[in-house]
């Protein structure tokens, strides 16, 4: 499974002259964003009396944004993650947790290559394919 | 915002939207897709922000997009108050597609609920929205070509959600007949300079349709053109395009209300509560309208007719918003009932002999308005007596409005055959002696015919025609609530309904106008919750409409009338309706009726119970959101909009809302 889905793609299709880093800026906020919420969600779950519904609450922003920029995985890591909050089953949430947060690190380090290397070619002179 | 000014190409670029969402990625997301779409975009990541922002300036923005998640205010928290106090088309936002929250949204009054991630194409098209809003508020100013041409009129587009009533929200719009008066100034007609572009929006309150339905049923239905309505209104800054496009509507209730009238027991004419804006009319000439009933034979038809009209008012008002504040004209409202008597004796043959006596016809017409609305209800119970009910209601709506306390007494009584109680087993309201609060009108009036002559009924063996006829005597029927949604209906009766529950389901919708119906009814019976209950249903006319159109379809019988004003202000009067509904099972006519009634009721009631949530929601939202209160016991309706009357003066337009609803 790849690691983002088409709405990656589309996000590339926002961007033009008028927003030429508009990719970049909106990986960045979701990573300050994901990254916020993840802590939360590890706080939340250490607590001795778990609340599942604040940790509910934080994935299903997660959710929400991974889904706005494309991150497949950490979206459905997020799905599942959620059905175990309902469940109130703190093991189920904290193996979520990790897989979640192993995801996002995962897209984190390939984005951040990706755009490195977009920038370079940039620089050089060329011009970075859409598709 | 430019939609007016469509330019092909650039149309609909400029639409000035605020996008809510707490998510940053979210946000930018949706801000660059909506620059993408050439909207002017402003963000903000907090719900009490953008509540600032708009509250500033209302007219700074066209449109609202919202997550429906944030930390600091609820998502749907956030649309009703927009849709209140701003009445601007909201969107929701989620990344949650549960139908439920969906139905949610809608039933809060939202446009459209959209899915994260948000895709370009969606919100290409939200644009709709906003020009269907206009176009509503634009009918109003349309020349006078239409209103010889009833298009569809009620199908103004609510920010309902129903209404929302949505709501309608609805909203609720209620709008939610909702508690929130977005519409504050209600009683300007042009709050703006009618000169700017945008043409400010006409609000019929009350006050206004009542105006204007005095002025139709003085020069004769067939006889009013808007200019002369115009000019018999003598309404500052009313435009003759304004009364166009209101009498358009209002003729496509009046046609409604007769074609629902046809199909349901006469109930439902008479109550022609169904359109509060209806009743209210009728109410403002009460006397006036008498004339128009013509007599007894050619009220029925007549009456019918007017219900119809009526029931279009609610329709017609819902859009606009009037909401129905109005109370119900008496002069509206024979004229109504005799339309309906049309339709329902056709319907149900049974209609009219029985209930009008002669000189009931006078107050049956005035009392189809009731049933007009009744026929929306669904009154298929062979209401018979409803037509007397009209009588009922136009007592009340007369005694609302109109303020003519005496002759509406005349009115029920000796006029109006279902009115009078006593001598019509049928009329359950005007009948003092009931002296069961008006709580019951919109079913209870039927109800209380059969109850208050409980040995009576079944002689007439109507209960079902004893719902009718309760039903529009409750004249006050608030549109089309089919006893189910008598909500209004049971302002209308203060006495009788209360004990007949015979939630008769009166057409709700209107509740504005059974709220003013109620004023005068509680003159007459001397019973103090019905005064009460009248106020609150005056003042939550609006409401009382919204909330109870989607009840009255779903419970035929609901009977629930209870005030208006009670819809409105809370999803409490339902509640109450239902438990008193029980009780009132047993009271008088109880036995043929109730039992009927109370079947009806219960199953309405649990229908109802599933959709008062959402009208509660609904209603807070004005938007038009049809609670559909369950069958709430009248009295306790009564009660709370007494309550309520005083909280909530607003009077939402969720008359629209409910109004729609029914057509």
């Amino acid at each position: 499974m790849g690691y983002v889905d088409d709405q990656f793609s589309q996000l590339h299709k926002l961007q033009d002259e008028s927003s030429p880093d508009f990719v970049v800026e909106v990986a960045s906020l979701f990573f300050d964003d994901a990254e916020k919420l993840i802590n939360s969600m590890a706080r939340a779950l250490e607590q001795p009396c778990v609340d599942f519904k604040q940790v509910d609450s934080h994935v299903h922003q997660l959710k929400g944004s991974s889904s706005s920029i494309g991150a497949l995985r950490v979206k459905n890591v997020c799905i599942a993650f959620r059905s175990f909050c309902d469940a109130q089953n703190r093991e189920g949430c904290m193996r979520c947790l990790q897989q979640v947060s192993h995801e996002y690190t995962m897209l984190k380090s390939k984005l951040q290559t990706l755009f490195r290397m977009e920038q370079q070619i940039l620089a050089a002179g060329g011009s970075v394919p859409l598709e | 915002m430019t939609v007016e000014h469509v330019n092909g190409d650039q149309f609909p670029s400029g639409l000035r939207v605020l996008a809510v969402d707490d998510d940053p990625t979210c946000l930018l997301l949706l801000e660059t897709l909506l620059r993408r779409c050439q909207y002017h975009v402003t963000t903000t990541s907090q719900a009490i922000t953008a509540l600032k922002l708009l509250r500033e300036n209302k007219n700074k923005f066209d449109l609202v997009i919202s997550d429906v998640h944030m930390p600091d205010m609820d998502g749907f928290k956030l649309l009703e108050l927009v849709g209140l106090e701003m009445d601007l088309p909201v969107i929701m936002l989620s990344g949650n597609g549960d139908p439920k929250l969906v139905m949610k949204g809608i039933t809060h009054g939202a446009c459209d609920y959209l899915l994260k991630p948000v895709r370009i194409e969606e919100l290409k098209n939200i644009w709709q929205h906003v020009v269907r809003r206009k176009k509503i508020d634009a009918k109003d100013q349309n020349n006078s070509d239409n209103q010889d041409k009833p298009h569809n009129g009620s199908g103004q587009a609510e920010g309902m959600g129903n209404s929302d009533q949505n709501g309608k929200l609805n909203k609720k719009r209620k709008d939610q007949n909702e508690d929130e008066d977005d519409e504050d100034d209600e009683d300007d007609h042009n709050h703006e300079d009618p000169t700017t572009q945008k043409k400010p929006r006409v609000v019929w309150s009350v006050e206004l349709h009542r105006k204007f339905v005095a002025a139709v049923n003085q020069l004769g239905i067939d006889k009013a053109v808007p200019k002369k309505i115009l000019d018999l209104m003598n309404v500052e800054k009313l435009t003759r395009e304004n009364v166009a496009s209101h009498l358009q509507k209002y003729r496509l209730y009046l046609k409604r209300i007769s074609c629902v009238a046809n199909q349901q027991a006469n109930m439902v004419a008479a109550l022609g509560s169904s359109d509060p804006s209806y009743l209210r009319m009728s109410s403002v000439n009460g006397l006036g309208n008498y004339h128009t009933v013509g007599g007894p034979g050619q009220f029925q038809n007549s009456t019918f007719r007017s219900f119809p009209a009526s029931g279009m008012l609610g329709r017609l008002n819902a859009p606009a918003g009037l909401g129905m504040h109005g109370l119900p004209s008496s002069g509206m409202i024979p004229m109504r009932h005799a339309q309906n008597s049309d339709n329902t004796t056709n319907d149900q043959g049974k209609f009219h002999p029985a209930l009008l006596p002669g000189s009931h016809s006078g107050n049956i017409l005035q009392g189809m308005p009731t049933s007009l609305e009744l026929d929306q209800l669904q009154l298929n119970k062979n209401i018979t007596s409803i037509s007397e009910l009209p009588n009922t209601k136009d007592n009340t709506t007369f005694h609302v409005s109109s303020g003519f306390p005496d002759a509406r007494i005349g009115f029920g009584r000796s006029t109006n055959p279902l009115l009078d109680v006593n001598n019509n087993p049928l009329f359950l309201e005007g009948h003092p002696q009931e002296a069961h609060s008006n709580k019951m009108f919109g079913n209870q009036s039927l109800m209380s015919l059969n109850s208050g002559s409980s040995s009576r009924l079944p002689d007439h063996g109507r209960c079902n025609d004893n719902w009718s006829s309760a039903v529009q005597s409750s004249g006050i029927q608030p549109n089309s609530f089919s006893l189910g949604g008598d909500y209004k209906q049971p302002t209308l009766h203060p006495g009788h309904l209360r004990d007949n529950l015979s939630t008769m389901a009166l057409p709700i919708g209107n509740s504005p106008c059974d709220v003013s119906s109620l004023h005068p009814l509680s003159n007459r019976f001397q019973d103090p919750k019905a005064d009460l209950q009248f106020q609150a249903v005056q003042d939550a006319p609006c409401r009382s409409n919204v909330m109870f159109s989607p009840l009255n379809s779903a419970v035929s019988i609901n009977g629930d009338v209870g005030p208006l004003g009670q819809c409105l202000d809370t999803n409490k009067t339902f509640f109450h309706r239902s438990n008193e509904f029980d009780s009132l099972g047993q009271s008088n006519f109880v036995d043929h009726f109730s039992m009927k009634i109370n079947e009806v009721q219960r199953s309405s009631m649990q229908a109802s119970s599933n959709l008062k949530e959402g009208y509660l929601m609904g209603q807070q939202k004005t938007q038009g959101s049809y609670i559909s209160t369950s069958v709430d016991s009248l009295e306790d309706l009564f009660m709370s909009s007494m309550v309520k009357e005083e909280q909530d003066k607003v009077l939402v337009p969720e008359g629209n809302f409910g109004c729609s609803s029914y057509s």
